[in-house]
């Protein structure tokens, strides 16, 4: 299952701009009854863009001159709250390819790298110098160098980080750690058998309830 | 040089190094429900991989169970399709599914501890935030993503990276009318709702000493709230007293090993920590949030904040949010502020001790007219026991609606939702907008008797005066 070598992702960006976006606001619990994921695209932060009557509101995602935009730009703490993988996937399927945030919550981060969505961190500075320059122009193309840890936005550079094991899984095709898992099996069975509590008897108490 | 309970625990379950670094971690028990597995059992398909330890695995429905209603086909098509989703999964699978008909259906965080599953020294993990709940025994547990679910049911391990460790002592004694809820809203408030990223908590202290299993398990469920993904308090005989007996918990000699050994996961007294933080029992109030996320709280006699209080652009920018989405006014008093629902519930507060301790202060009072009132037991053994002691009755003839077990309000995939910009008094662990159903809803964070003392009010209230509390040097 050879995945793909996630080095650069390039595209327009849009401003979400706050700190502390939670997952309810990314996608609300309610479009969460579903059995697979297909479709959350549509409804990624539904309640930030629409108004109870589905009256869209004035915000960047509603604007026509960020259609098509690919990378999303945020504050600090973004994703923080559920840990529903239904907000990579509505964000992913909306057609965003990565995140350039000020930080990242810890499970949304490691739900977006699972999925091949890079999540980088930019300072405080660099994330306002990222969102007037796509206001500005919103033509304007920025390009994620994940191998290296910079960002393009046009002629300027700017450093970002991102967590080296999430670094090289994505550079490297191994953001999905299933195959390397599975590869593991004997080793899963050595560790099983040295936790008493892993043990088959342990099932008896469970059938026998 | 000694060990924490989180490197032990770490260590013992460590499979191997992964190509890209992260740890391949085993997991002793898995824990599901109908939100974010079928997705994974999906994945699970299309690799026509099989559960790879089924009998480690455990399901139940919470989230999107209706509490008012007990017969199926339930009045939400969508709901009714994954609850016969998960029955189906859980067939197929060889999976426990502790079912609505079993008695022993409930939230997931509740369930696990209430069967003995839960248990000192193990990994654990569950497609849910609220997982760090289980850590209260000292477990590490996990809330994962739905493709981290797949990784579990496929290989019984996960891809992670080792957390740092930071200790958090709350010595002293708490007041009365202070819980362990006001305990971690505290912690919250004073590290920031990101303060815990890339920690687990290691809580411990004489008030932790002290607090019942059930008391833990607040403190320990709302973690995540601070960003620490893990949170856990070292197992000692509380710990052991509560497993004993439960139907999951080791027999007979089995148990006298087990409490040996999970004596021996307990951190070392000289173990070091990457941090250690020191809280007073006594400087903690009866706490209630006043914004959109968990850390904006105050005590129940302080103010507001105003827009001026943020130290920073970025914080002023997040108190004007949170106050316009509040329709609250900055300098003005929390104490006052017209409630219009009540919840009592949740996997941070809807145990049996929860119901037990508002419902000795609640007889002889009623819910106040303007207030919509309901008290939703976290799973059916609780709500068992809760009517076994006649609870449900002081709770109806106080005017509280009386409900079947599910997650509830506590967010908005089931019949339970505000309506309109209602403000909720909320015993639930998340404040963020639109959480508990209503765009512009609006929900304050507290403890089960603060949320009865503005039930009754109708108000923001202060537990302690409404339900008379005294303070120990007054009594
Ligand atoms: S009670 Fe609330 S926080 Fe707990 S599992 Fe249910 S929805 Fe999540």
């Amino acid at each position: 299952m050879a995945l793909e070598k996630i080095i650069k992702v390039t595209g327009r960006g849009v401003s979400v701009p706050g700190d502390d976006i939670d997952t309810d606001r990314i996608i609300p619990a309610r479009f969460m009854k579903c059995v697979t994921f297909d479709g959350l695209g549509e409804y990624v932060f539904h309640d930030v863009r629409k108004d109870e009557e589905g009256n869209l509101r004035d915000h960047p995602l509603n604007e026509e001159r960020y259609a098509g935009a690919s990378i999303l730009i945020s504050g600090n703490n973004f994703g923080c709250g559920s840990s529903r993988e239904h907000a990579p996937q509505a964000i992913y399927r909306a057609g965003f390819r990565a995140v350039i945030a000020e930080g990242f919550a810890e499970i949304f981060f490691g739900n977006s790298t699972q999925l091949g969505i890079p999540c980088v961190c930019a300072s405080s500075d660099d994330i306002s110098k990222l969102k007037s320059a796509v206001e500005a122009d919103p033509q304007v193309e920025l390009s994620i160098n994940i191998e290296d840890k910079v960002i393009l936005c046009g002629e300027v550079s700017i450093p970002c980080e991102i967590r080296e094991g999430a670094r090289s899984a994505l550079v490297n095709g191994k953001w999905d750690p299933i195959q390397d898992l599975l590869d593991g099996a004997s080793d899963v069975d050595e560790v099983v058998s040295g936790l008493a509590y892993m043990a088959v008897k342990y099932g008896i108490y469970i059938c026998a309830n | 040089m000694g060990k924490s309970l989180f490197e032990k625990v770490w260590e013992a379950h460590s499979v191997r190094e992964l190509p890209n670094g992260q740890t391949q971690l085993l997991i002793g028990t898995h824990l599901i429900h109908e939100v974010t597995s079928p997705q994974a059992f999906g994945m699970l398909l299309e690799l026509g991989l099989p559960v790879r330890f089924p009998e480690r695995t455990f399901a139940t429905v919470d989230h999107i169970v209706p509490t008012n209603e007990m017969q199926e086909p339930y009045s939400d098509p969508l709901a009714q399709d994954m609850i016969v989703e998960l029955r189906k999964n859980c067939a197929e699978n060889n999976v426990t599914f502790f079912d609505t008909d079993t008695g022993k259906q409930g939230v997931i965080h509740i369930v696990g501890p209430e069967q003995g599953i839960t248990q000192p020294g193990t990994t654990i993990a569950c497609g849910d935030s609220h997982t760090s709940t289980h850590g209260a025994f000292g477990a590490i547990a996990f809330g994962i993503g739905t493709s981290q679910v797949r990784d579990v049911f496929a290989t019984q391990t996960m891809a992670l990276n080792k957390l740092k460790v930071r200790r958090i002592n709350v010595d002293g004694q708490l007041a009365p009318g202070v819980y362990a809820k006001d305990v971690i809203l505290h912690i919250i408030r004073t590290l920031g709702v990101n303060g815990g990223t890339g920690f687990a908590y290691e809580y411990a202290g004489e008030v932790f000493d002290s607090f019942s299993m059930e008391e833990r398990m607040t403190v320990c469920n709302m973690s995540i709230e601070g960003g620490a993904r893990v949170g856990y308090v070292n197992p000692d005989e509380t710990t052991f007293e509560y497993l004993k007996g439960r139907p999951y918990a080791p027999k007979s000699a089995d148990w006298d090993a087990a409490v040996e050994r999970w004596k021996s996961f307990a951190s070392d007294a000289d173990c070091e920590y990457d941090d250690e933080v020191n809280i007073r029992a006594e400087d903690i109030g009866p706490t209630v949030t006043w914004g959109i996320n968990p850390g904006q709280g105050v005590f129940i006699d302080q103010n507001i904040p105003s827009i001026e209080e943020g130290a920073t652009a970025s914080e002023r920018a997040s108190i004007e949010e949170a106050l316009e989405h509040m329709k609250l006014d900055g300098g003005t008093p929390i104490k006052g502020v017209n409630v219009d629902v009540a919840f009592l519930g949740s996997c941070t507060n809807g145990r049996l001790s929860d119901l037990q301790e508002v419902a000795k202060y609640i007889q002889g009072h009623k819910v106040n007219p303007s207030v919509k009132a309901i008290c939703v037991p976290g799973s059916q053994v609780v709500a068992t026991i809760a009517m076994e002691l006649g609870l449900d009755k002081i709770f109806t003839e106080a005017g509280f609606e009386w409900r079947g077990a599910g997650c509830s309000m506590c967010l908005a995939m089931n019949p339970d939702k505000l309506v309109g910009d209602q403000l909720c008094a909320s015993s639930s662990n998340r404040n963020f907008k639109g959480r508990q159903g209503s765009v512009t809803g609006r929900t304050i964070l507290m403890s089960p008797l603060m949320v009865a003392a503005a039930a009754i009010t109708g108000k923001v209230s202060d537990a302690r005066e409404v339900f008379e509390i005294l303070e120990p040097a007054a009594v």
